[in-house]
């Protein structure tokens, strides 16, 4: 059987997501000797000619550049995985999808005709066919890991969809909701991160977007009653997974009890 | 080749830097007529995005700026918008975010020595060709970026976007047993670095002397990382509070990164800065091994920056063995920081340089505005101008071999251009 040929693409991103890949510190040397890199812009100047099997896709398309992109990548991938909350959700970039771009242009830019930038930060999906989504910001390393090892052994990747609440039980962490009054998105936050932020006394923010069926109604009073003010709610919600449908319909719901 | 009248060299992105950009060179005759580097970031808009938002949300938000040091982004910000409320971190506290900040320089220098740029050195595609000649060299190294990496996942929960960071503090103390467990990783680390030292000393280092004006923090009694004055070899010392005053960015049409000027001027941060204005602020026993490896009190070449950030990620694993050793958990993990209307400013050392945030507040602590100035930003000038003048004196090297040598001389300034850029392209043209 020949080698996979892997490819890692950056679109509108911070680099964190391919980073994750190459903080796979004790990984790196054996997964290298079990794909072949076709494309790693960040690791590597040797690029090998498509089609790719594997394609890790971070970022999100906010250019008419990338646009363009995403659709060679697709066709150049075999199996196409979009890695963290801008590929998948637009990331934190897409807050400029509920405002005026040229406004915002304004504010950083003192010739913004320059700039090529398309209104909305959108998800890879919104574009073209994805075949996995790997959520948070950033991913998860374990994921990362997880997602590779199953292609490579040709199963399903065990990525589960349930809540941060899960991941918090399994970690023996005391719920801090219920111990200490503290505002938390874990009900309704995808799992990955290893509920992360409770066990250091936070409450969730949200950072790996919607789990598959959020209850964000239910949120609300559970919000309120523990001293958000529905601004920050609607912050909450609007922050590195702004767009993703169930947090974009939570914040208009608490923008709109706000008034 | 040379002899050509009309030539134009393309060749596909810059690998082994932090995002991507281009870089577009015109020669005509045996002159080098424009240099250009060429940063199509994809705009994300932070400064317009923080607009509204609560006073507590800049170290979350910015830290999305860059994924290779998003400590850095934390730590400016913590500063500028404690600054703006009348609150200065100290202490423990204080002492805590350097480690933290130590463990970021100690990822962010070994990425760039072993995998983004010592593969120039060696003629290697990428690190992982070392992997098939020289294991043990990769798997140093990988050990000593995974060091650094295991001091900020401790402090800060995870090692890219950490969640610990708060105003004021922490969200949650380390516990001492926990802090404990980093010494015998720490201690390995040391050994690691020095070896890493002794290595890159021995690299061979093209010829290229550069005199801008240099821009650092200068830290009271120590190498600058968390806090200190802004110092410009020619400008002095001049407060965070004024530092728009002195650093002013402009926007050019190749670029979606501004470019800044000091005082009018170009100049350069980062590692060669830090080197030359603040070097012999460093403990005797690191400034011996530096110079052992060939560095003198200034280097002015950037492609011995290579030495210099050797030489930091040493320091930063010797200071945070100081912070475990002599760590005596505070009170609270955080003081408090009420809002209050009013400006801030905030500056600290990312592991490519000066990195500015300031934040104007009103009463209740929503943001009204923002402005933040990364240090690949402000380097962009002086890097088209070392190229320049690097370039100038290859011209007799055929396109592959000059291409290949423009590219190793960008890596030398670690530019970190998901800060600040997104495609690096390089054209040459020659008519």
């Amino acid at each position: 059987m020949s080698v996979p040929r892997l490819a890692v693409w950056k679109f509108s991103s911070c680099d964190g997501c391919q980073l994750t890949l190459l903080d796979c510190e004790d990984e790196l040397i054996e997964l290298a000797g079990k794909v072949e890199i076709g494309y790693f812009l960040e690791a590597t100047r040797r690029e090998l000619p498509p089609p790719y099997d594997l394609s890790l896709v971070e970022g999100s398309v906010a250019t008419s550049a990338d646009l363009e992109r995403i659709r060679r990548v697709r066709e150049q991938s075999k199996y196409l995985v979009t890695i963290g909350a801008c590929a998948t959700a637009g990331g934190v970039q897409a807050l400029r999808n509920l405002a005026s771009l040229p406004e915002y242009q304004a504010v950083v830019y003192a010739c913004p005709e320059y700039i090529d930038s398309l209104a909305d930060s959108a998800p890879i999906s919104a574009h073209v066919p994805v075949d996995l989504e790997l959520r948070g910001c950033p991913i998860d390393k374990r994921q990362l890991l997880e997602v590779i090892t199953a292609y490579l052994a040709d199963r399903k990747p065990d990525i589960p969809a349930h809540s941060v609440c899960f991941e918090c039980k399994l970690r023996g962490t005391t719920c801090v909701t219920v111990a200490h009054g503290t505002p938390c998105l874990g009900p309704v936050t995808h799992a990955g991160c290893g509920a992360l932020c409770p066990a250091y006394g936070r409450g969730c923010y949200g950072c790996f977007g919607p789990m598959e069926t959020p209850n964000t109604r239910a949120m609300l009073p559970l919000l309120r009653r523990d001293g958000m003010s529905d601004t920050n709610i609607t912050r909450l919600y609007r922050t590195f997974n702004a767009e993703a449908p169930a947090f974009a319909a939570a914040a208009r719901d608490a923008e709109e009890a706000d008034g | 080749m040379t002899h050509r009248s009309h030539r134009l060299l393309t060749v596909g992105s810059l690998a082994r830097v932090e995002g991507e950009g281009a870089l577009h060179i015109s020669v005509r005759g045996s002159r080098v007529a424009d240099i250009r580097l060429e940063i199509y970031e994809p705009p994300r808009y932070f400064e317009a995005l923080l607009r509204g938002r609560a006073y507590t949300e800049p170290p979350d938000i910015t830290a999305r700026i860059c994924g290779i040091c998003p400590v850095a982004y934390q730590m400016s910000a913590c500063r500028a918008v404690e600054d703006a409320c009348g609150v200065t971190v100290d202490g423990q506290l204080a002492e805590l975010r350097r480690l933290l900040y130590c463990g970021e320089w100690i990822e962010s220098h070994t990425l760039h020595v072993y995998l983004l740029h010592a593969p120039d050195f060696l003629g290697l595609p990428d690190a992982l060709a070392l992997a098939r000649t020289r294991p043990e060299l990769l798997k140093r190294g990988l050990r000593l970026k995974k060091a650094g990496n295991e001091i900020v996942e401790r402090l800060g929960g995870r090692a890219i976007h950490p969640i610990n960071v708060r105003l004021g503090g922490f969200h949650r103390l380390p516990e001492r047993a926990e802090l404990d467990r980093l010494t015998a990783v720490l201690r390995q680390a040391r050994t690691d670095a020095e070896d890493t030292l002794g290595w890159v000393a021995g690299f061979e280092f093209p010829e290229l002397a550069v005199g801008h004006e240099l821009l650092a923090l200068r830290g009271r009694g120590g190498y600058a990382i968390d806090a200190g004055v802004p110092y410009g070899s020619r400008t002095g010392a001049f407060t965070a509070a004024d530092f728009e005053s002195h650093v002013l960015e402009r926007q050019v049409p190749h670029s979606t990164a501004l470019h800044a000027e000091l005082d009018g001027r170009r100049y350069l941060t980062g590692p060669l800065a830090r080197w030359s204005l603040n070097g012999a602020l460093l403990p005797p026993p690191i400034l011996a091994l530096a110079a052992e490896a060939g560095l003198g009190p200034t280097c002015d070449n950037p492609f011995r920056s290579i030495l210099v950030r050797a030489v930091e990620v040493l320091w930063a694993v010797t200071e945070a063995q100081r912070i475990i050793e002599r760590y005596e958990p505070p009170p609270v993990p955080a003081v408090p920081v009420p809002p209050r209307a009013g400006t801030g400013h905030g500056a600290t050392e990312a592991p490519r340089g000066l990195l500015y945030h300031r934040y104007q507040l009103d009463g209740d602590g929503t943001i009204r505005a923002a402005t933040i100035i990364p240090p690949t930003a402000q380097n962009q000038a002086a890097i088209e101008a070392d190229l320049r003048t690097f370039v100038q004196d290859r011209l007799h090297l055929d396109d592959v071999e000059l291409t290949r040598q423009c590219e190793q001389a960008i890596r030398n300034y670690d530019p970190c251009i998901s800060c600040a850029a997104h495609f690096l392209d390089l054209t040459v043209e020659r008519a």
